[in-house]
């Protein structure tokens, strides 16, 4: 039998709808999460298996419901809060980064939130500056909490349920052109451990450390190295908080060679992080300076021509990469 | 929206409301000596950080307790000892956590400001201020998703009303109708800046917008805040939905125990009339005098037994140890 393939929506919703059945403390909490299912669909038919007192629509205020979901995690419910787009963290900040990350360590490890916030991060879809930031670099940044970053479906459906099953706060970032990306996905019950890379294409002349988003474009990179002849590994740390270092720096060792790519800002971002982390580990085994290739520094631009040319693509990618072997 | 002061004595109280505003004497009264040995303990340089006293705000924050059960829930505020203690916290764990000791609720990792006790239900003192809000009224929601019929108190002073998310949580929290209750302990300061200067329109306007049950209260008369607070516990409890209590108070002190030189915004004078003329503890004492409840010898014996115990506690949070270094590193993550 061929196996299963679902779009990256449809492995959150079955992650969702799996652990809702599995755990009555598990709701959903958001704006249009109910009946209009998410702008983006991705949470259609929810409400119809689990009612509206489980798959809760909320006004239009994100730092109310999720702060109301930080109380909830603390008393007894798991939510998942919707944040639609992946911008309007920045309303959530003092209830994430103050109360949800800080609350188990500040009781002495009394008090548990167990919540995950589900958005959104990615440019290209021609939403101007207000509605494309990758903003998760925020969040990898403190203390208490954990950031998921999954690439395909399997990762996104096996990432959630992991995510939902937690003890801690952790925020799950979907790229939002990715929703209707096919893949395998098992039927079965399966979950990823976070904190544990996937080496996506193995190779051997240079590193390719993305996430999110940018493992497509790595992948797609990879296939125009081929055919000149450079072999390009993939790796996915797949979550930014915990972080598996040493999968990246094995890598690194490997190939001597390493692009770290990422969708947020490159400045004071994931990339630079990542790459800091590979430098210190595997400073003696490389042939090259880490490159670091992210968002250019400049609100994301309306107009198409201007958009595309603030984030990488498998072009500019490639062309980095053959720069450097 | 209701104004309310307690009721005229009456002649007839049974025994059992005599021991209840005897035990809210001793409650106020321990808030008060624990306040005096904090301020005792940070002057001596012992206490780290910073030190916001309660002293001058005990009815409230007795009032409203002693109308809980032990399980409903509470969140506090950078000025919580009080509310810590009445909900039933234990003076000697407070001051070892406010010595960062590992004896404290928090083994030393919270502080002052940040104070939590899962066994009494409180959630947490909260350092931003309006930063408790979602919380308590995520514990609401808890309360009636998972139809358990406890209560959320939302402490906060009137400082917080200037904080936009206080309104996003009223909103929902009475269209869901959730049991909550946020309690407005206005003590006419936001930090240093007289709450006028700082508030447009009513107070209770506020809550009444949304269609929230809003009363007033004199936070100085512990029966006053009881009787109002009873009354909307019992509501909430049983349904009836989200209320706001404002509850009219004075603190005795500066905004921290730093805070000496207070003239420019507040007299002496102002100061010395509340506490002569409206000091929660004295208004009790009187009532219970005045009906035959106590005497002032016995009213003494309390304070002495809660003296007592205030120094102990003190002694024992000296000689706790502190965490050990590796302690620093857990509970970052559950």
């Amino acid at each position: 039998m061929p196996e299963r393939e679902l779009t990256f929506a449809q492995a959150v919703r079955e992650a969702l709808a799996e652990e809702m059945r599995r755990d009555s403390r598990v709701c959903i909490i958001g704006e249009d999460v109910a009946e209009a299912g998410t702008p983006f669909k991705v949470l259609s038919g929810l409400v119809e298996e689990f009612g509206a007192k489980r798959v809760v629509d909320t006004p239009i205020s994100e730092a109310g419901f999720t702060g109301v979901a930080v109380g909830a995690a603390m008393t007894g419910l798991r939510p998942v809060v919707d944040i639609m787009f992946g911008d309007f963290i920045t309303l959530t900040m003092d209830q994430m980064v103050n109360q949800a990350a800080k609350a188990h360590y500040m009781s002495g490890g009394h008090w548990r939130v167990p919540m995950v916030m589900r958005t959104t991060l990615g440019a290209t879809r021609r939403s101007a500056a207000q509605h494309s930031q990758s903003l998760h670099a925020w969040f990898s940044h403190v203390p208490g909490l954990k950031v998921v970053l999954p690439s395909t479906p399997y990762d996104a459906k096996g990432l959630l349920k992991t995510a939902i099953r937690d003890e801690n706060p952790v925020v799950f970032f979907e790229d939002k052109m990715m929703y209707k990306l096919k893949g395998p996905v098992p039927e079965d019950d399966y979950t990823i451990p976070l904190g544990v890379a996937d080496v996506k294409r193995a190779g051997d002349d240079i590193t390719l450390v993305a996430t999110s988003s940018m493992v497509q474009v790595a992948l797609g990179a990879a296939i125009l190295l081929e055919k000149e002849g450079i072999s390009a590994e993939v790796v996915d740390p797949r979550t930014t908080w915990p972080l598996d270092e040493k999968t990246l720096i094995d890598s690194a060792k490997k190939t001597s060679r390493v692009i770290v790519l990422d969708e947020g800002y490159g400045r004071y971002g994931v990339t630079a992080e990542l790459a800091a982390v590979i430098a210190e580990g595997a400073f003696y085994d490389l042939d090259a300076p880490v490159k670091r290739m992210g968002a250019m520094h400049v609100p994301i631009p309306f107009s198409p021509p201007l958009e595309d040319v603030t984030v990488p693509t498998e072009q500019t990618v490639f062309d980095a990469a053959k720069s450097m072997c | 929206m209701t104004t309310a002061t307690s009721k005229p004595e009456t002649s007839h109280g049974t025994s059992m409301e005599k021991e209840k505003w005897l035990h809210a004497y001793r409650q106020m009264v321990s808030i008060r000596l624990f306040e005096e040995q904090v301020n005792e303990v940070y002057t001596r340089a012992l206490m780290p950080g910073l030190a916001h006293l309660y002293s001058g705000e005990e009815a409230v924050a007795v009032g409203i307790c002693e109308a809980l059960r032990i399980d409903d829930y509470i969140t506090s505020t950078h000025r919580g000892h009080g509310h810590c203690l009445a909900k039933g916290a234990s003076p000697d764990r407070m001051f070892a956590e406010l010595l960062g000791k590992e004896a404290g609720y928090c083994r030393g990792k919270g502080g002052s400001m940040h104070i939590a006790d899962p066994a009494t239900g409180n959630l947490g003192a909260n350092a931003i201020v309006g930063g408790s809000v979602g919380i308590a009224t995520g514990a609401a929601f808890s309360a009636k998703t998972l139809g358990t019929d406890r209560v959320a108190v939302c402490f906060f002073g009137e400082g917080a009303l200037g904080q936009g998310s206080l309104y996003e949580v009223m909103n929902l929290a009475q269209l869901w109708k959730l049991p909550v209750i946020y309690v407005c302990e206005n003590n006419l300061y936001n930090e240093y800046t007289h709450y006028t200067e700082t508030t447009a329109g009513t107070i209770l306007g506020r809550a009444t917008a949304f269609g929230i049950e809003a009363a007033s209260v004199d936070g100085q008369d512990v029966r006053a805040v009881n009787e109002v607070a009873t009354r909307l516990v019992k509501r909430a409890r049983t349904g009836g939905g989200p209320a706001f209590l404002q509850c009219d108070t004075y603190r005795y002190s500066g905004h921290h125990v730093g805070d000496i030189n207070r003239e420019y915004y507040r007299s002496k004078q102002e100061e010395q009339l509340w506490k002569t003329d409206r000091d929660p503890i004295l208004v009790l004492a009187k009532w219970l005098i005045d009906r035959g409840s106590a005497d002032v010898a016995s009213l003494d014996r309390t304070t002495s037994e809660v003296r007592a115990i205030m120094e102990a506690a003190v002694k024992f949070a000296i000689g706790a140890p502190y965490p050990n270094v590796d302690e620093v590193g857990k509970h970052v993550y559950a």
